[in-house]
């Protein structure tokens, strides 16, 4: 119990070495979440669960287009290891089911609606467990490995 | 016309004996060296002026004439036009264009601004680029992001008609130049990543109506190819509907082969060359039939095509890499020239691929000549065949053979190829190539990925880095003889050369650089002589021309693309260059410098971000008269 709450005080990072305490079974780490039902990562000896590493991947199959390599951003798009310190697991959603535009600085920028996209619905918990991870400075820059190989 | 070349009267004589008018006005306006009349500088793709005042001698008196803001940031691709006294320049989404008077430098005559649906730009993959317009019949043609091609009239900057050439919201868009031939206006389609079907489309140059589209992929008839006589490796293709049957199921619909490359003319062949990129999803495994990838050429994806401009049809192709497994996009341009290759003159093609490899073709047949590497790093296959025209690949570089899920390392080069679309230029005096070229590795995993119409269609995951145990910059200019398949120099650059070349009668090579240099090289030896900080990086493409008599230089600086975004921010630790982190968008730097056995103190650089920023400027350089 007292590393539940700390795990979700920390909002889901189980960070090196906090893994170590938990047994955490084959199937939370595919895919952990806090007790609150947000998605959540584990970072151990920087080797990732499944599910953020799945977000890495999907991620950057299609987002980094815009956002850049490993969400620090571009002059296209939002440096998003800043915007998922500010946005919750339900803004992130809203704004990457349903787009959204604003004027920016370098002219217009769009982010456009993913809410027919299998690639991300279907890895949605994923890829914001990818970049909470990023956000939260859990995990850093390029390709993490996946936790068991 | 002070200066006119023996290559020019050459050429001259041979686009007059070309048959029923090329397009007489861009003819006309190309044999004038005091223009700069088409975005390649001629049909042939050189890049070449005959203009010989800046010499060697003097070019480190270049300065800077006059300059103009576009007023859009973004990167900006293409160059200026110059006809008689006026330069037309153009900008990235929302594609102004500008019409500056000469006599009175920097005034704008006119200024064209289009009105697009701004969700558009989410499917611009690279940048919101555009790779300028072409001048011809006292028309201006721009192909617009949002898949509109416009004629404008070049006195007024007044639209006269518009035709629509694709959709975005199935992840179309329009990035390249048109090319106008006779009295058809080409233009290509932009789109690789979102499962595009790539195709190239002939308007009328009066009406807009269009007169043809040729497919990349699916059926004969389609792609406007006649199996018993579309020649393929000097013999005709046989095989029919390969478009079709070198894919599993249905994938060829949505096969990719975009494109947004150059286009180039011989007027004498009656022939448009053009190239065909990567096949749809970067998942090869998506792509295989059979699980074979015997079976798996992904036709005409990755294709140097040759087609007559009347019609459409295919006089001969050539797949450069047939069964793509690393977005080697073939779409590159293909520079027309009449070299000596053992001992006999023959009228060429070359085209230096995003693979590496750099083609020699006849460029009436489609013979395969040379193909050699123009970066000796590239390791994904060890030659090419030339009997079947085939690579070698190198199973452990294959992302195929090393399967989904599995991460491929150390492919060089990376998938913004050994070049990208930054045109390179031929020198008739010196009979060699100057290339601006990527130094660059990338670790590439596929994986499964599902098509939805307008939404990105990639299915890998790249990493790129400077190539390992070179000299650590990321970039080469390089002289290159394509008779020989040889290097004859090579200049390390900082950063990936993105910029057009541009050779001249005066001796001097010009290019750009990311951080936003204009350097000057003697085409000689490659040595530098000049180099001028421009304000924004350069992925424009450099030109010359004269006004009242003198020869000007001029560029346009914005530094973006996919150079400027995807790569800039994105190189990772795993090399060391960790220190691109964060590129264009300083202030996270948090890198340690590229690893360096060169370049001098290219260790000590942190970011493209410290170098420059956006800003899309034109730069007119000049020699100033002596006092």
């Amino acid at each position: 119990m007292l590393t539940k709450r700390r795990f979700g005080l920390w909002t889901g990072i189980l960070a090196v070495g906090f893994g170590t305490v938990v047994g955490f079974t084959a199937l939370a780490e595919d895919a952990p979440v806090t007790p609150d039902g947000t998605p959540a990562y584990i970072v151990k000896d920087g080797q990732v669960d499944k599910g953020t590493y799945n977000g890495y991947r999907r991620f950057h199959a299609t987002c980094h287009t815009c956002h850049g390599f490993d969400a620090s951003g571009s002059s296209f798009a939002p440096n998003l290891t800043d915007s998922l310190k500010r946005l919750s697991y339900d803004d992130f959603k809203d704004v990457v089911v349903n787009g959204r535009q604003n004027q920016g600085a370098t002219g217009d920028r769009v982010m456009p609606s993913f809410g027919l996209d299998p690639n991300i619905m279907e890895h949605l918990d994923d890829i914001y467990r990818y970049l909470k991870a990023r956000a939260d400075g859990a995990l850093p820059g390029g390709r993490p490995q996946r936790l068991g190989g | 016309m002070k200066v006119l070349s023996r290559w020019l009267l050459a050429s001259v004589a041979v686009l007059a004996a070309g048959s029923a008018s090329a397009n007489d006005s861009i003819l006309k306006n190309q044999a004038n060296p005091n223009n700069w009349a088409s975005q390649l500088g001629n049909y042939a793709g050189q890049r070449y002026s005959p203009l010989d005042q800046i010499t060697t001698n003097n070019v480190k008196n270049l300065q800077v004439a006059w300059s103009f803001s576009t007023g859009v940031l973004r990167g900006h691709e293409g160059g200026p036009i110059v006809v008689g006294d006026v330069m037309y320049i153009h900008t990235p989404f929302p594609n102004k264009v500008f019409a500056l008077d000469l006599n009175n430098p920097g005034r704008v005559i006119w200024k064209y601004e289009s009105v697009q649906d701004p969700t558009v730009i989410p499917v611009m993959c690279c940048d919101t680029v555009n790779r300028g317009v072409a001048v011809a019949d006292g028309k201006v043609f721009l192909a617009q992001a949002d898949n509109t091609l416009v004629a404008l009239d070049a006195k007024t900057g007044k639209e006269l008609w518009k035709a629509k050439n694709g959709d975005h919201t199935k992840g179309e868009t329009l990035t390249a130049a048109p090319l106008v031939v006779k009295d058809k206006v080409f233009v290509g389609i932009s789109g690789g990543e979102f499962g595009v079907r790539g195709h190239l489309t002939a308007y009328d140059t009066n009406s807009g109506k269009m007169v043809w589209r040729a497919f990349s992929t699916g059926p004969d008839t389609d792609v406007k190819i006649d199996p018993s006589k579309t020649m393929m490796m000097g013999k005709p293709i046989g095989q029919k509907d390969l478009g079709v049957s070198t894919w599993p199921g249905e994938e060829w619909k949505r096969g990719g082969g975009t494109t947004w490359g150059w286009y180039t003319y011989d007027p004498d062949l009656n022939l448009i060359y053009y190239g065909t990129g990567n096949p749809g999803t970067w998942n090869p495994v998506q792509r295989a039939v059979d699980k074979d990838r015997n079976k798996s050429d992904n036709k005409w994806s990755m294709t140097i095509f040759a087609r007559d401009p009347d019609t459409g049809e295919a006089k001969w192709v050539y797949q450069k890499t047939p069964f793509d497994e690393w977005d080697f996009d073939g779409v590159n341009e293909n520079i027309l020239a009449d070299i000596p290759i053992n001992g006999q003159q023959r009228k060429v093609l070359v085209n230096f691929d995003r693979n590496g490899f750099a083609y020699t073709l006849d460029r009436a047949t489609g013979e395969l000549l040379v193909a050699k590497k123009f970066d000796p790093t590239v390791n994904w296959a060890t030659e090419v065949d030339m009997t079947t025209g085939r690579p070698k690949v190198v199973d452990k570089y294959s992302t195929f053979a090393n399967g989904e899920d599995k991460n491929t390392t150390a492919v060089c080069p990376a998938a913004l190829g050994t070049k990208d679309q930054q045109p390179a230029s031929f020198s008739p005096d010196t009979g060699l190539f100057y290339v601006p070229t990527n130094h660059i590795c990338m670790d590439y995993e596929p994986f499964s990925v599902s098509y939805t119409a307008g939404q990105a269609y990639v299915g890998s995951t790249v990493s790129m880095y400077p190539t390992p145990n070179s000299h650590g910059g990321m970039g080469n200019f390089i002289a290159w003889d394509a008779a020989q398949g040889k290097i004859v120099w090579s200049r390390p650059e900082r950063f990936a050369v993105w910029s057009g070349a541009l050779s001249t009668k005066g001796g001097v090579a010009y290019y750009g650089t990311l951080e936003g240099y204009l350097v000057a090289v003697d085409m000689k030896d490659g040595k530098e002589l000049w180099r001028f900080k421009t304000p924004s990086g350069i992925i424009g493409n450099i030109n010359t021309y004269t006004h009242n008599g003198k020869q000007y230089v001029a560029v346009l600086s914005g530094v973006g693309g996919w150079a400027g975004i995807g790569l800039a921010a994105g190189l990772t630790q795993e090399s060391g260059a960790q220190a691109w982190h964060n590129a264009v968008h300083p202030g996270h730097a948090e890198g340690t410098g590229v690893a360096t056995a060169g370049l001098g103190a290219v260790g000590a650089h942190q970011s493209l971000g410290e170098y420059t920023q956006l800003g899309g400027v034109l730069t007119v350089f000049h020699v100033p008269d002596q006092k």
